[in-house]
């Protein structure tokens, strides 16, 4: 644990798609839950593309601390696999060749042996509460437990930053509720630098210590959850 | 009945196979994955065989293969045995015909995987080749095994660019698909209808499993 903050200022034109904005954000993301907040297509999505060094902004500075992860001014790019960033994806990505287990340990070191990230991976599922899919495959699961399934592999891997891109979006009201609070516990426990990608004030209100508001593309206000920004 | 053009055919075509296979999975791969000046250029080189005629492929080989070419008299001077005019030949020109398919379809089974996966592969730490090897490589199998029969099955019938590199010697580079134009000439009808029957059949049943393997791989 670390008390470093994530800080963000990129730019990104669009390339060749009229569909896709300009987008141009400043904003700092401290230990704890940060929601980044917006309509459908105010950018969000390719901000954190931008984090996690899935797509290079044009200008602008990604660093963690003292940790530079990407400066346009310096040419300085961290490549995706070493920034340890926790990505959850709205299609959560789970391996479909692969069973809970063997995706949750493919973010684990490399150098442990294979029992024990077997059981480091199990240990993870287990607090997700879905031990018992460690060695299906994701094909048979159901909604919330391929959730569970990719955030005890976005956990597993102890991320510096977790970014969670509406990872709930395919869920039911009640359901999502319960994950919420969950994540929320795991959250607590790790508190790293965390992003929530949502446009449900519910979803922000229920785990988010800070919101940023996101409006084509550029930050419009940033409030911390105790002003009640939505009211 | 002639059963050794049937068996040299087998034989060139599996080694042909596995030199098609390792070559163009790693072209396959790279066409695939990566953006850089050339890449198109590189896709032309590795596909115009399909639509090249065999005599212009053969004259190519023999200019850059030739014992009087730097790469043939090298060859020769290693290992003793020309390329031309020899097994070696044989397997050049059904690597030759073989290589456009598993380029051209294991590139689209690698193109099909879902970028997300990668991605998510990329973000838990593993470097770019780890994650083609553990992610995007086993999810795109169906398509690299589909693409290995089909360059046999082109491998075992290839006709004019083995005749032009590596001739028609019995015994030596007369695989079954020259060993029939020969027995038609010289109206050995029966010993060439036996060998275009085993031929035709091998083919059948092979392009019968590459539709299957494709067919799921579309339909998951």
């Amino acid at each position: 644990m670390s008390d470093a903050a994530l800080s963000v200022r990129l730019a990104l034109t669009p390339q060749g798609d009229a569909q896709t904005l300009h987008i141009d954000v400043a904003f700092d993301v401290p230990p704890g839950v940060t929601v980044l907040f917006g309509p459908s297509g105010a950018g969000k999505s390719r901000t954190l593309a931008c984090i996690a060094g899935l797509v290079r902004p044009e200008r602008g500075r990604v660093a963690l601390g003292d940790d530079v992860w990407f400066d346009a001014g310096e040419s300085r790019e961290v490549p995706i696999h070493a920034r340890r960033v926790a990505y959850v994806f709205q299609s959560l990505a789970l391996f479909p060749h692969m069973t809970a287990a063997d995706n949750v340990a493919y973010g684990l070191p490399r150098d442990l042996p294979r029992e024990e990230r077997r059981a480091r991976a199990v240990a993870m599922l287990t607090r997700m509460h879905v031990a018992g899919l460690a060695d299906r495959r994701p094909r048979t699961f159901s909604g919330g437990e391929a959730q569970r399934v990719a955030l005890a592999r976005a956990f597993a891997m102890k991320p510096r930053v977790v970014l969670l891109d509406e990872p709930f979006s395919a869920l039911d009201a009640g359901l999502k509720t319960e994950l919420l609070r969950e994540l929320g516990v795991e959250l607590a426990a790790l508190r790293v630098p965390t992003i929530l990608v949502t446009h449900q004030p519910e979803d922000a209100a229920l785990l988010g210590e800070r919101v940023v508001f996101l409006e084509k593309g550029r930050v419009s206000r940033t409030a911390p959850m105790s002003e009640r920004p939505f009211g | 009945m002639e059963l050794g053009p049937l068996f040299l055919s087998f034989e060139i075509a599996a080694v042909a196979t596995v030199f098609a296979a390792l070559i163009g999975v790693a072209v396959a791969a790279i066409l695939a994955n990566l953006r850089f000046p050339g890449r198109d250029l590189i896709d032309v080189v590795f596909t115009a065989p399909i639509v090249m005629p065999p005599t212009v492929l053969g004259y190519y080989v023999l200019v850059l293969l030739g014992r009087r070419s730097l790469l043939g008299h090298a060859f020769e001077s290693l290992t003793g045995t020309s390329i031309v005019f020899t097994k070696v030949g044989a397997v050049v020109a059904a690597v030759i015909g073989a290589m456009p398919l598993v380029v051209k379809s294991v590139r689209t089974a690698l193109e099909e995987t879902d970028p997300t996966l990668i991605l998510a592969a990329r973000t838990l730490g593993a470097t770019p080749l780890r994650a083609f090897v553990t992610i995007q490589l086993p999810l795109a199998y169906r398509g690299i095994v589909a693409s290995l029969m089909l360059a046999f099955a082109r491998s075992l019938g290839d006709f004019g660019v083995t005749l032009m590199v590596a001739g028609d010697i019995p015994g030596e580079t007369q695989t079954a698909a020259l060993a029939i134009y020969d027995a038609i000439q010289a109206h050995r009808e029966r010993d060439a209808a036996f060998m275009i029957a085993v031929l035709t059949g091998i083919v059948v049943v092979l392009l019968y499993i590459v539709g299957k393997l494709t067919a799921r791989e579309r339909s998951p």
